[in-house]
């Protein structure tokens, strides 16, 4: 009961709010989170919405390879609405689960970044002194560098270490780890400024005095303070980890090509891009395009909106 | 001022350290440069005769100042992939690399700034709406997606332009050039906006909200106050304003173009240091990439110092001595 | 110094009003003020932040800051309506007939360059001087404003110097190219207190020698007793009472003038102690039906919950309240003021 008007004076307050006017009145963000929403939801229902199963190679015939677009021609064939690869894979299907590939790296790598800058940051900010300096100093350096690159070297670093068999059995992890630790500075500065303003605060203090652990008050209190421009990062940090793993992917030193995401696809595209199949290429490009500027646009309204200082 | 600069050099130089901590171990724990040296038939013995010859044995700081003392005079060893020195195999690549990126960066500059401005001054205008739509597509289509579009459309389906490679160059020195051919010129176009497009996007948004933010500026309205005209306040005195965040974002930016010339070399086939990389990295080919590291480390070193003395330029409060302090505690 | 009737009037505000929309319905944020200004007279304008005081300001300099526009009535500066200018044609006028003075100085001037460089530059906007000239001219305004050391001063930057003498720097591009009117909003809320009566003594002095009239918006009555000549206490957005500065401080005939007056403890004024006005000002988007004043007001009737009273006069000055009103019909009854 208690819980239940709780609910609704939380949405009822939400409804109310600010942000919420924001986001009805910009009807960009609102086709982006429709955008968004269909594209991910179309993504994990892949298994049962995708008419093929484009990565079994028994499903696979090569007499259905390099079928144009149905939709677009009249050579196509509508089994394949989107046409098919060499091999003879749908394009749609391949697209289906590429997608779902792609956010699901994204997104895993957005929460190794985002669980590894605002860990940093919490101790940065609250032990001061030389592990703050340490850290910090390791931030600076890496932003001096950009993602992509550190992304590559750490990549290139573990495929150094461990074999090229092995390293493609463990490559979504592998890339994971990369991007994570590629976007994590961020987060990091974000959360140490913060703890650094409610460090002094008498609360903090009065907590240390009543014997209470003042790192437990200050991360119930700064936590909340920083959960604004936290998902700020996040949101525009899931457009860029899904660019960088598609990058990455393309390079051909993502995921391989067994179980392709979005990049790898439009790399296998490019290779026969030169004969004009255009569609093996142009589908998947089109969908990643799509699906970082939906993401985009709401990375951007959401900083807007919560930040009454642009408004 | 003098205070100012020494405490960058000091950092730069420890950023630079950093960065040959971090090729070093490469180089020597992650790869094993034994291995680069000899065949499938050596014994033993002959890798451990080897390994105490070339110091592998000796204490880590004691390698560690050899690795340095070699790159700075160019030697990193032998590439694991081509047998050949690396130091050669990335001088030979430097040109090309260094040639895209010019044009790319000239290209963002010259077009996304006055863009930024204009849709700074005229946010409402509609075709400030279109341009800062346009832009956020441009900041949300990978780079490498951008050049196999232009690819697609200006090579394979109009051939007005080629796909691959740098075309005819012309040799002077140890440098090749694009500049004085035709083909090599034509060669550029493509690849030099596929990199630069990300980077324009990302100037013309910066210049329009750094714009805005200093149109509401007090200065501004107290000019507007002294009656002086548009173009002065909007060239004069807000652009002016601009700058210092304009000149910070292009200096990293510069650094990223580098990096991103990986991409864009991937696609366009250019034979540059970024396509080098790849095929290091794909190879595990770990001399290169501690080569390559060493070498972007230095130069975005570089690019920073650069950009510190442009602020000194632009604003006068840094000029003053307090005001250094200031900044560079900031 | 009253108006002369046969003088006419510098600037004349007539019936303006000052809108904003918002999301939530439009704000008339100035509604239905008049006044006028004579020539080398100081108009103080005073009133509790949100009384409309700056808005009626931006407005005269005609740089309100969108959404908010002049929603009606008309401005004339030497009988010419100003309020309508195409935006080249009020350039002209602004910092060649009007000048400006702002709150803040340390944001007023633009860091980048040198306060000769932004002298120099507003006369050659304004007069047709050569850069020489213009320099000359700059050095000469510096020296008036009592710039020690002009010579070297002029070419330094605005960080150089302190608040009071950016402020000083202020001032001299006001004057820049002989206005013959200066907004001056809140110029001395921003200093320190030592600071405040030079810079004013420097604007009045200033203003007098080169008959300059000055329409000062403060919200410091001392400010205003010490400076102005004549008066308006605005609030909410309309003008309470207007008249000679001496009146109003000594004679107010506005409630709400006797309880801000009553504030003020350093005026000579012999009072048993300070007393202080119950409740804020309202919001804008909640002022009550009738006298704006009327929950606060210690003298309300039941007139004033209805009718919104006009200016009226009282005395030798005119105050918007229903207590002076000599048509009669239902004057209200007079409470007598409890001890609080």
């Amino acid at each position: 009961m208690a819980a239940r008007s709780a609910l609704s004076g939380w949405l009822h307050r939400a409804a109310d709010s600010d942000v919420w006017w924001s986001f009805k009145s910009s009807p960009m963000t609102v086709a982006a989170a429709v955008a968004t929403f269909l594209i991910v939801a179309v993504a994990f229902l892949s298994p049962v919405l995708a008419p093929h199963t484009p990565f079994d190679p028994a499903t696979l015939s090569l007499t259905d390879g390099l079928k144009p677009p149905a939709m677009l021609s009249a050579d196509g064939d509508w089994a394949f609405p989107l046409g098919t690869d060499d091999q003879g894979r749908d394009i749609l299907s391949s697209i289906m689960y590429g997608t779902r590939l792609s956010l699901v790296v994204g997104l895993a790598s957005v929460v190794v970044a985002m669980t590894l800058g605002i860990t940093l940051g919490l101790l940065s900010g609250y032990l001061g002194g030389a592990v703050d300096a340490l850290i910090m100093r390791v931030a600076d350096v890496q932003l001096t560098f950009p993602a992509i690159l550190v992304a590559l070297l750490i990549d290139g670093i573990v495929r150094g270490i461990i074999s090229v068999k092995r390293h493609d059995e463990i490559a979504i992890y592998v890339i994971v780890g990369a991007i994570g630790l590629s976007f994590w500075v961020q987060y990091a500065r974000t959360v140490r400024g913060s703890v650094m303003v409610e460090k002094n605060k008498e609360y903090v203090q009065a907590a240390r005095v009543i014997g209470l652990s003042p790192l437990l008050i200050m991360v119930r209190h700064v936590l909340p303070n920083v959960t604004g421009p936290v998902l700020v990062i996040a949101t525009i940090n899931l457009g860029l980890a899904i660019i960088t793993e598609a990058t990455l992917s393309f390079l051909g030193v993502g995921l391989p090509s067994t179980e392709p995401s979005l990049g790898t696809l439009i790399r296998l595209g490019n290779e026969v891009l030169q004969s004009g199949d255009w569609w093996i290429t142009v589908f998947p490009g089109v969908t990643l395009a799509a699906l970082v500027l939906a993401v985009n646009l709401l990375g951007d309204w959401l900083r807007d909106a919560l930040n009454p200082k642009l408004r | 001022m003098i205070a100012f600069i020494l405490r960058r050099l000091l950092q730069s130089i420890a950023v630079l350290l950093a960065v040959g901590v971090v090729a070093f171990s490469l180089f020597r724990y992650v790869g094993d440069p034994i291995n680069a040296m000899v065949g499938q038939d050596t014994t033993m013995e002959e890798r451990a005769e080897l390994r105490s010859k070339l110091g592998l044995n000796d204490p880590a700081p004691i390698q560690f100042l050899n690795f340095i003392g070699n790159a700075m005079q160019g030697k990193f060893g032998l590439s694991y992939r081509t047998s050949e020195p690396v130091g050669r195999l990335i001088l030979e690549r430097v040109p090309a690399t260094l040639e895209l990126s010019l044009c790319a960066a000239v290209f963002a500059l010259f077009v996304g700034v006055p863009m930024g401005v204009y849709t700074g001054l005229y946010p409402k205008h509609w075709s400030s709406r279109l341009f800062q739509a346009v832009s956020l597509i441009g900041i949300s289509l990978p780079t490498f997606l951008i050049g196999i579009l232009l690819i697609l459309v200006f090579a394979v389906w109009l051939r007005l332009l080629p796909s691959f490679g740098r075309g005819e160059t012309v040799q002077i020195g140890w440098w090749t050039t694009n500049f004085l051919t035709w083909s090599g010129l034509k060669a550029l176009i493509l690849p030099s906006i596929t990199l630069g497009l990300f980077q324009l996007t990302l100037l013309m948004r910066l210049v329009r909200s750094e714009m805005l933010e200093v149109m509401r500026a007090d200065y501004i309205k107290f000019a507007r106050a002294r009656g002086l005209t548009n173009r002065a306040i909007n060239f004069g005195h807000a652009l002016k304003n601009t700058l210092v965040p304009v000149i910070t974002v292009t200096g990293l930016q510069l650094g990223a173009l580098i990096a991103f010339a990986i991409v864009t070399e991937t696609v366009f086939a250019w034979p540059g240091v970024g396509q080098l990389f790849i095929q290091s990295v794909q190879f595990s080919d770990i001399p290169v990439m501690a080569a390559y590291l060493l070498l972007i480390g230095l130069l975005f070193v570089l690019i920073n110092l650069t950009v510190d003395l442009l602020y000194f330029v632009v604003d006068p409060r840094l000029r003053s001595q307090g005001g250094a302090a200031r900044v560079a505690g900031h | 110094m009253a108006t002369p009737p046969n003088n006419p009037p510098l600037l004349e505000v007539k019936n303006l009003r000052v809108e904003f929309p918002t999301r939530r319905g439009t704000l008339l944020a100035v509604d239905d003020v008049s006044f006028d200004i004579a020539p080398g007279e100081v108009l103080g304008v005073v009133g509790e932040s949100g009384a409309g005081k700056s808005l009626t300001g931006n407005a005269i300099i005609g740089l309100l800051e969108p959404p908010g526009r002049i929603a009606g009535g008309e401005i004339r500066l030497e009988g010419r309506r100003i309020d309508n200018l195409p935006y080249e044609e009020m350039r002209k006028v602004r910092g060649a007939r009007i000048g400006a003075i702002f709150q803040d100085p340390l944001t007023s001037l633009n860091p980048l360059y040198s306060v000769g460089h932004q002298l120099v530059e507003t006369i050659q906007t304004h007069l047709p001087l050569s850069a020489a000239e213009a320099r000359t001219r700059a050095l000469d305004l510096l020296k008036e404003v009592g710039i020690p050391g002009a010579e070297t001063r002029i070419d330094h930057y605005p960080h150089q110097f302190s608040g009071g003498m950016r402020q000083r720097v202020v001032i001299a591009l006001a004057l820049c190219a002989g206005p013959r009117l200066i907004v001056a909003d809140e110029p001395t809320t921003a200093l320190d207190v030592s600071i405040q009566a030079q810079i004013i003594a420097l604007l009045k002095r200033l203003c007098r020698e080169h008959g300059t009239a000055v329409m000062l918006v403060t919200h410091d009555m001392g400010v205003i007793a010490e400076t102005a000549d004549r008066v308006a206490v605005m609030y909410a957005g309309r003008i309470a009472e207007i008249g000679p500065v001496r009146d109003v401080v000594k004679h107010a005939k506005h409630p709400y003038t006797k309880g801000l007056m009553g504030s003020i403890p350093s005026l000579g004024v012999r009072t048993e102690r300070l007393t202080q006005i119950d409740g804020a000002m309202p919001r804008l988007t909640e002022i009550p039906q009738g006298c704006a004043f009327n929950p606060r007001c210690t003298a309300r009737g039941s007139r004033c919950l209805v009718e919104r009273p006009d200016l009226m006069a009282a005395g030798t000055t005119r105050a918007a309240c229903w207590l002076h009103d000599r048509g009669g019909i239902g004057a209200p009854v007079v409470k007598e003021t409890a001890d609080a």
